[in-house]
């Protein structure tokens, strides 16, 4: 009995010491993202106060910054949208790359989705060992870094004379593995026995595909398309390398060369980016985590 | 490739034998045809040009395709830059790949004790991968520059400012930001796999009194191997994604001890030397292809009774 107890409270014990690690990692995990969007409320002169060490060697010293102490703050002392109305309104700039993001990311979301979704049903309704082979080499082909894959990128590019233009990281985008092999994961799940019940019924493979497979990967799909919009919202290689024209680079890289005069807007950039994202974690977690657990294992 | 001509040569069998095919070869052959649209496209993007890529490193140039064999290899191998950036490189991964890891399936197993806030924790461990690293870069500069809040606060105790981004630190102040990113996703992964662990197997370990660290290295990580081999390798390929955040942090040029392989890519990108950038794209691949394999092999003697 005593021992019991004394074994209850040590692990109330591990317990509380659990919590506490999780909340210090949680902060530690919020903090960053936290700090972006409250500092982007503040006047410019508060940032310049917080930050003026920091980033005064990189505007040429023309500004004398009054505080020589960094300071993190998380509410600022006066909530103001200035910093939003200059990104917005006075500099049009940011709002083009924010919409050259959006023309790269969503054909790619929307293509690499559908060609995945076809492909899947092709890998799920035809086994055999060249379909093995062949879906490892997907496996493959998704491990690959863009150190390697970024060089055929560019001579296809190249040959096709589409490097520097907007099609140089759509086509490559379109086609990148990762979608079907998620989605064949996915798909994989659908049990034989209702395609073979659709078939006897005198259903086609169209049909089975489009009124069996697709509702029942709806939630996969949603996930998949998150997944991708995320991975490619947050894209810096391909662009460096197959889109060299700043005019028509999205604003994940952009948004470093804003100069260090301009903290205070670059705040506000920072959190405008971040919108799509955050609200499509905010509203569709469930499907984001679904989507990565199916994810498993390598193994087909 | 060679799946593309099968296919043609199949869409092109005369309709009388296609008549003739059972309804199973004929149901095979139809969504065969729904794989088409991936496999032209991964082909003519990714695998094709990667035999030209092979081709490439093999010869002396483009203009003079004379066939030089290794030379392009141990050019590469040899230039300076490029065993930096590879040094580099493997230092991070050998350093961040492990962490990323274990922290991450501690946190998967912090979140498997029943406590409380259990799913606003996960909401914030994997609340970073909502958010591009170009958004974030502010708030690291603030935190790691010269004069930033990581030295004032080492200041108070009295220690000197570290040039955290300039010495010998950056590849763990790297690190930490790679973990920030990534330990979230890699959670999810450990989450789903504990989740599958057979409640029987340890409900008996209770039973029988084994004590919780035999239950997770007896039971537990048996069921996972397959989740371990799979979240080390994507950390592994994650660990190459982190050139985006030196590069948005410091530049082109970074400190030497920065110096990752996108660099060398990048910049031999921009002096368009394909010899060199063949070479080191296929030198790439077979490490990788070697890698993989090899942790499959470890896994398949870790793993190999247990069917996940």
């Amino acid at each position: 009995m005593k021992e019991k107890l004394h074994k209850k409270k040590k692990h109330l014990a591990g317990k509380i010491i659990t919590v506490i690690v999780c909340a210090l990692f949680a902060f530690l995990f919020i903090m960053p993202t936290v700090l972006t969007i409250t500092n982007s409320f503040m006047e410019q002169s508060e940032i310049s106060s917080n930050y003026g060490k920091i980033f005064q060697n990189f505007s040429g010293g023309s500004k004398t910054y009054i505080s020589d102490k960094v300071t993190l703050k998380f509410i600022p002392d006066k909530v103001t949208l200035s910093q939003y109305i200059t990104a917005l309104i006075k500099s049009p700039d940011y709002l083009f790359k924010f919409w050259n993001s959006v023309i790269l990311v969503v054909p790619i979301v929307i293509f690499q989705v559908a060609t995945a979704a076809l492909a899947a049903y092709g890998f799920t309704r035809w086994r055999g060992k060249f379909r093995s082979f062949m879906f490892f080499f997907y496996v493959i082909l998704m491990l690959m870094p863009y150190q390697v894959t970024l060089v055929p990128n560019y001579l296809v590019s190249d040959w096709l004379g589409i490097l520097n233009t907007r099609w140089a990281i759509i086509f490559p985008g379109m086609f990148a593995p990762f979608s079907v092999f998620l989605l064949t994961k996915f798909m994989r799940r659908i049990p034989v026995s209702l395609i073979e019940a659709a078939k006897l019924d005198g259903a086609g493979e169209w049909q089975i595909f489009t009124r069996i497979c697709l509702p029942q990967c709806r939630s996969a799909l949603y996930s998949i398309a998150m997944l991708v919009f995320i991975d490619y919202w947050n894209m810096v290689e391909q662009p460096i390398i197959l889109l060299p024209d700043a005019d028509k680079q999205p604003l994940s890289v952009y948004l470093s060369t804003i100069n260090a005069g301009e903290v205070g807007v670059a705040f506000a950039v920072a959190t405008i980016y971040m919108i799509p994202t955050l609200l499509l974690f905010l509203h569709g977690e469930e499907y984001l985590v679904e989507g990565i657990a199916h994810q498993g294992s390598v193994k087909g | 490739m060679t799946k593309e001509k099968t296919m043609q040569k199949t869409k092109s069998a005369n309709p009388h034998r296609r008549k003739a095919l059972s309804a199973k070869a004929a149901d095979k052959l139809r969504s065969v045809l729904y794989l088409t649209p991936s496999v032209v496209g991964v082909s003519l993007f990714f695998i094709l040009p990667f035999f030209v890529v092979v081709y490439y490193s093999l010869i002396r140039s483009p203009i003079n395709p004379e066939f030089v064999f290794l030379e392009n290899y141990k050019n590469v191998l040899g230039n300076s830059s490029f065993q930096t950036a590879v040094n580099n490189t493997l230092k991070f991964s050998a350093m961040a790949v492990p962490l990323a890891v274990i922290l991450s399936l501690a946190l998967a197993l912090m979140l498997e004790e029943k406590i409380p806030f259990k799913s606003q924790f996960r909401t914030f461990f994997l609340s970073p991968i909502m958010v591009p690293v170009a958004s974030v870069v502010l708030i690291w500069q603030v935190l790691f520059d010269y004069n930033g809040a990581l030295n004032e606060f080492v200041a108070t105790f009295g220690l000197d400012k570290i040039d955290w981004l300039k010495s010998e630190y950056c590849l763990g102040v790297i690190t930490v930001l790679y973990l920030w990113k990534n330990l979230g996703y890699n959670m999810i992964l450990f989450m789903a796999a504990l989740a599958n662990v057979p409640q029987e197997l340890l409900e008996a370990a209770d039973v029988e009194g084994a004590p919780g660290w035999y239950k997770f290295f007896a039971i537990k990580l048996r069921y996972l191997s397959p989740t371990v081999l799979f979240v080390t390798i994507l950390s592994m390929i994650n660990s190459f994604k982190v050139f985006r955040e030196i590069y948005l942090l410091t530049g082109k040029y970074p400190y030497e001890g920065l110096y990752m392989l996108q660099h060398f890519m990048n910049n031999t990108f921009a002096s368009l030397d394909y010899q060199k950038l063949s070479a080191a794209a296929v030198l790439m691949a077979i490490f990788m292809v070697g890698l993989i394999a090899l942790l499959f092999k470890i896994e398949d003697v870790f793993g190999k009774d247990v069917e996940g």
